[in-house]
């Protein structure tokens, strides 16, 4: 399948990624020769027990950290030639992501939550683009609560709205529905899936819920750090 | 992007949130304690001018030997300013073929324009306050008057060919201290008799004096117009040429004002330091999700910048409001003390307290501010993950680097900052030192003992850094408490104790060689012990190396003038008590037959004198000249006989001498003066009481604002202890939650909160005291020249109180804690 795809396509590429850490007992290795690509409007999963690294490759693959070994590109970018600022630079307005724990900043009302992104990637106007975001996520309503006003699942969608409102080309999301009940939790994932659709943005989805698993493209199992390859 | 418009959203959320509401507050009351002390120390310091001011009757006195040009009066009014004339000269009061020496003074109708009149009717009569002087045909007298002439009111009496009615017995005349070199006692009538006294004619010797008196502004366009246009000798008066002991005193008193202040400024910088960290945690989150989105380290660092700067510069505008609020109030109440109301502040204190919030807000959030931008955008996926720490070194150096910059600026006085720095930074570096010995000594402890014992030590040990910067917030805040202590008690007393009760209040000049006996055998029948009869020459400086010295030489006019008059000159084998040699020594027995002189600091810096410089004076006609040996400082308001210039036996020894000394006349006992004079008629008698009481108010009024200042800084360790203990909530709130779902009872929480809390407060107190005296100690010697006894209460109350208040703060605060239900913490996140 990868073969599908131009060079071009390729959003984000690892090689041979590892992750090691130094612990209390000595070394201790995170990740393990993990190689995985996302091409632009792919949707993969990445599956794993707790503790198995999923959440440290993602942070890796997003330029949030740097590996210990092997190479990592984003939009065709090596990252370990790029510094904290460069790769912050290169995130900007491209990269939306959705965290477990929704990441808010609390003392913003949602629009100015997702406001941010376009403000940060010189966006003009763009409290109308958040505005519009919000709209799509149904909170149209809801512009000037603070976080701590919603509920969870509105929080989520907030976030989801931040996410995708500066038109992402990847969207890297760790457990968004970790932090909410079943219900709730389902229609976040409709939400994702549909604005996704809708933008055509490639999704990297860290889960470990096997049926969210099933409606993605592909479902990378991680475990332990290393990658076994499950659909691909 | 526009970083002001994200610093705003971001400030409008701050102070909405309650994030920094223990920050701002901190500010506030820091600003608000350093405005309120500058303003209230701005209107103190200008009232104890106006207090010494009524040494000269007036704020500027002209003062010359002929009458003064129509002119300098008429630019006073023009400039709205009161003015009034005075006249003085000695003359002779007869009284029944009776005759008295006394000082005349006539005065005009507005006099005196500062200070104040009080007379008695009677010589048993209460003392009341008169806001007009005599009237034409009236004449008041110093008690001292009717004794040596055995004067009732009521009694006519002649000056000159004046015949008056002896009115009122003068009992205060605020001028009268500054004239120093009384002959007699004084008389009080008007201007208009003085024609028909026929004593005033163009040849006799007369004091003219023009006085001026107004507001601050015109006052001083008034000196500076009149300083160009003073003819020959006419000379312009105002306080720095006031009397050495007045001008001492009031040194000493705004110098006691600004080192309240000061100690405020250090509370204030203590709870900032501890209110800081909690701020910088909570940003942490923020900057990991902007880093996150593609924000850069930069722009996360300017917006955080602006915001600190916005916020420093709302709070100090708040924090100024209060303390002009509060020195209203406060100087409202206190007028009474300070006779009348005080004169309106300047804007100066707006500008320090500005500065004050902006400068302990940078120097205190800098640091960490500046290691936000560094937040790992990791942070948004693994918790623990913050800023890089910060260095607990370039933290103080900053805190203290701020601080020192207050403090210089707050004190005026490079030494007296300097010392109360020295102080800090010792404190600070022991504090550290305390703290990481503590967490080192207690691991091995905290599994020993109760588990209240392993709870508290554990509370200690659960965030060493922050333990440490509660032992140092503390530790520096109780030193300021404990410093402002000592000012308060031990330092003013010693102030006051500079002007003993009995301190000498009437000098005896003029006493010939061969009555030097025969006085003290006089003063030891009348049971009255005198400082000591020193000799005394008058001399006039003529060169200092080989260049002639000569008026013109000298910009400052007291300089001038010392140079003019004759100076007094004595020779001594020892030094004087109470005189201490700055450089150079003192002649021992092997030079005491050396020419050489000893030189007062005070003058020798006015007139350029150094040490080993070679001094030539004229002595009635006879040059003598001798090295500089040594430079003496002199305490001037201890109302002994002080000298400029003291020489060695040898070198003045054979020259004609008088003999002076000083000594305590008891209240009621003014007729002993008329018997010394009659026995000694060439004997000259100078009284002092007069700017002994100007001292003395000088020193209360300084005092009680002093006091005030205590309470506020009072008031800012309140906050402080709570900042303090805010510092850890955090912490201590998940514990509790924790503790009390495995079932820890509610009792055991809250001993174990007072365990922590009281072991950092009596390690704080034990180091803050020991640091507070020593401070106090090198002030007190160093800056002041007092002699200072540490006292053990210093020690009691800072280890106990500060135990105390820091345990008892400690356990109200993690109360609440322990009283919700746990699962309600829980939910609330
Ligand atoms: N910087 C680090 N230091 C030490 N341990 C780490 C670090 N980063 C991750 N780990 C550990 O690596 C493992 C994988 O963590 P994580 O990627 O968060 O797992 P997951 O998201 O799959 O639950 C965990 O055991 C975690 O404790
Ligand atoms: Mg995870």
């Amino acid at each position: 399948m990868d073969t599908d795809h131009t060079p071009d396509s390729i959003l984000v590429k690892a090689t041979g990624v590892g992750k090691r850490v130094n612990g209390p007992g000595g070394s201790l290795t995170i990740l393990d020769d993990v190689s995985l690509q996302l091409a632009s409007g792919e949707v993969t999963a990445i599956l794993g027990a707790s503790g198995s690294g999923k959440s440290t490759l993602l942070g890796l693959l997003a330029g949030l950290d740097e590996a210990s070994s092997g190479q990592i590109e984003l939009f065709g970018t090596p990252l370990n030639a790029l510094d904290e600022d460069q790769r912050a630079a290169l995130r900007a307005g491209k990269v939306g992501f959705v965290f477990q724990s929704f990441q808010l900043l609390p003392g913003m009302t949602a629009l100015e939550n997702v406001m941010l992104p376009l403000e940060l990637a010189g966006v003009a106007r763009p409290a109308q683009g958040a505005g519009e975001a919000l709209r799509q996520v149904g909170l149209a309503d809801r512009l000037h609560h603070y976080p701590a006003q919603l509920s969870g699942g509105e929080q989520q969608r907030v976030a989801i709205a931040r996410a995708f409102a500066s038109g992402p080309k990847v969207l890297f999301a760790d457990e968004p529905t970790g932090s909410l009940d079943q219900a709730t939790g389902s229609r976040i994932i409709d939400l994702l899936f549909r604005m996704r659709e809708q933008t055509g943005a490639a999704l990297l989805l860290v889960t470990h819920d096997e049926r969210l698993a099933a409606r993605c493209d592909h479902r990378l199992q991680i475990e332990n750090g290393r990658l076994e390859q499950d659909t691909w | 992007m526009n970083t002001l418009l994200l610093a705003l959203r971001f400030l409008r959320h701050d102070w909405r949130s309650g994030e920094l509401r223990l920050l701002v507050l901190a500010l506030i009351i820091a600003v608000s304690a350093v405005t309120a002390v500058g303003f209230f120390t701005n209107r103190v310091e200008q009232a104890m001018v106006l207090q010494a001011n009524q040494v000269m009757a007036a704020d500027l006195v002209l003062f010359s030997h002929r009458p003064i040009a129509e002119s300098f009066e008429q630019r006073a009014t023009e400039l709205g300013l009161r003015t009034a004339h005075t006249l003085s000269f000695p003359s002779v009061i007869l009284h029944r073929d009776e005759t008295q020496l006394v000082e005349v003074k006539a005065v005009s109708r507005d006099y005196p324009l500062r200070g104040e009149l009080r007379v008695r009717p009677q010589a048993a009569a209460e003392e009341q306050r008169v806001t007009r002087p005599p009237a034409a045909g009236n004449l008041w007298g110093e008690a001292r008057l009717m004794a040596a002439l055995e004067l009732q009111p009521g009694d006519r009496v002649s000056l000159g060919e004046l015949n008056l009615n002896l009115e009122q017995i003068l009992s205060r005349d605020s001028a009268l201290g500054n004239n120093f070199f009384r002959l007699g006692p004084e008389v009080l009538i008007a201007l208009e008799d003085i024609p028909k006294t026929g004593l005033v004619t163009p040849a006799s010797r007369v004091h003219y004096r023009l006085l001026v008196a107004g507001e601050r502004n015109p006052v001083e366009s008034y000196q500076r117009w009149a300083r160009t246009r003073l003819p020959r000798g006419v000379r312009l008066e105002h306080l720095s040429s006031a009397r050495p002991e007045l001008r001492n005193t009031l040194d000493r008193g705004s110098r006691f004002l600004s080192l309240a202040a000061l100690v405020a400024v250090l509370v204030a910088g203590a709870t900032v330091a501890l209110s800081t960290r909690r701020f910088v945690e909570r940003q942490s989150d923020t900057s990991a999700i902007m880093r996150c989105l593609g924000a850069s380290q930069s722009l996360i660092l300017w917006v955080l910048l602006l915001r600190l700067l916005l916020l420093g510069l709302l709070a100090s505008l708040l924090g100024i409001a209060v303390g002009w609020l509060a020195q209203y109030l406060l100087a409202g109440l206190l007028s009474d003390w300070f006779g009348g109301t005080l004169p309106s502040p300047t804007p100066w204190p707006i500008l320090v307290g500005l500065g004050t919030g902006l400068i302990t807000l940078v120097g205190f959030t800098l640091p960490p501010a500046l290691r936000l931008g560094a937040v790992p955008p990791l942070r948004v996926l693994r918790r623990d993950l913050g800023a890089p720490p910060v260095s607990t070194w370039l933290l103080a150096v900053c805190a203290i680097g701020a601080m020192a910059l207050l403090m210089r600026w707050q004190a005026g006085d490079a030494t007296l900052a300097g010392w109360v720095l020295l102080g800090t930074l010792g404190t600070v570096s022991l504090l550290l030192l305390a703290g990481w010995l503590l967490i080192r000594l207690l691991r091995p402890l905290r599994h020993r003992g109760g588990t209240r014992w392993r709870q508290g030590l554990a509370g200690l040990l659960r965030d060493p850094a922050m333990t440490t910067l509660q032992l140092t917030g503390f530790g520096l805040g109780i030193l300021a408490m404990l410093l402002l202590g000592i000012i308060r008690t031990d330092l003013l007393d010693a102030w006051h104790r500079t002007i003993p009760e009995q301190a000498p209040n009437h000098f005896l000049i003029n006493i010939q060689p061969e009555n030097v006996a025969g006085m003290q055998e006089f003063f030891r029948r009348e049971q009255i012990q005198p400082a000591g009869i020193y000799p005394m020459l008058r001399a006039r400086l003529t060169r200092i190396n080989d260049k002639p010295v000569a008026p013109e030489q000298y910009q400052d006019d007291r300089a001038q003038r010392l140079v003019e008059r004759e100076f007094n000159l004595s020779w001594a084998v020892e030094p004087q008590t109470g005189s201490r040699i700055v450089s150079g020594r003192w002649w021992g027995d092997e030079n005491r037959e050396a020419p050489l002189f000893s030189v007062e600091t005070g003058i020798a810096e006015t007139l350029g004198i150094k040490l080993g410089d070679r001094l030539g004076f004229d002595l009635a006609g006879v040059p003598i000249e001798a090295r500089v040996a040594n430079l003496r400082q002199v305490r001037w308001d201890s109302f002994q006989p002080n000298f400029f210039v003291i020489g060695t036996p040898a070198l003045l020894r054979d020259h004609p001498t008088n003999y002076i000394t000083s000594f305590y006349l008891p209240p009621g006992r003014e007729a002993l003066l008329a018997q010394l004079v009659r026995q000694y008629p060439s004997v000259t008698i100078i009284d002092v009481s007069a700017i002994m009481r100007q001292i003395r108010e000088i020193m209360q009024r300084g005092s009680l604002a002093v006091e005030y200042v205590f309470l506020f800084t009072l008031a800012a360790g309140l906050l402080m202890l709570y900042a303090g203990i805010q510092a850890s909530r955090e912490h201590r709130r998940q514990e509790s939650v924790v503790l009390r779902t495995l079932g820890m009872q509610r009792r055991g929480l809250i001993e174990a909160a007072g365990i922590e809390f009281v072991t950092l407060g009596l390690l704080a107190g034990t180091l803050a005291s020991l640091c507070a005296t020593a401070t106090g100690w090198f002030i007190a010697t160093e800056v002041f020249g007092f002699n200072f006894q540490p006292s053990l209460w210093t020690a009691i109350v800072g280890i106990l109180g500060s135990g105390s208040a820091i345990g008892i703060a400690g356990v109200l605060a993690t109360w609440p804690l322990t009283v919700r239900p746990p699962l309600r913490m829980l939910q609330d996140g």
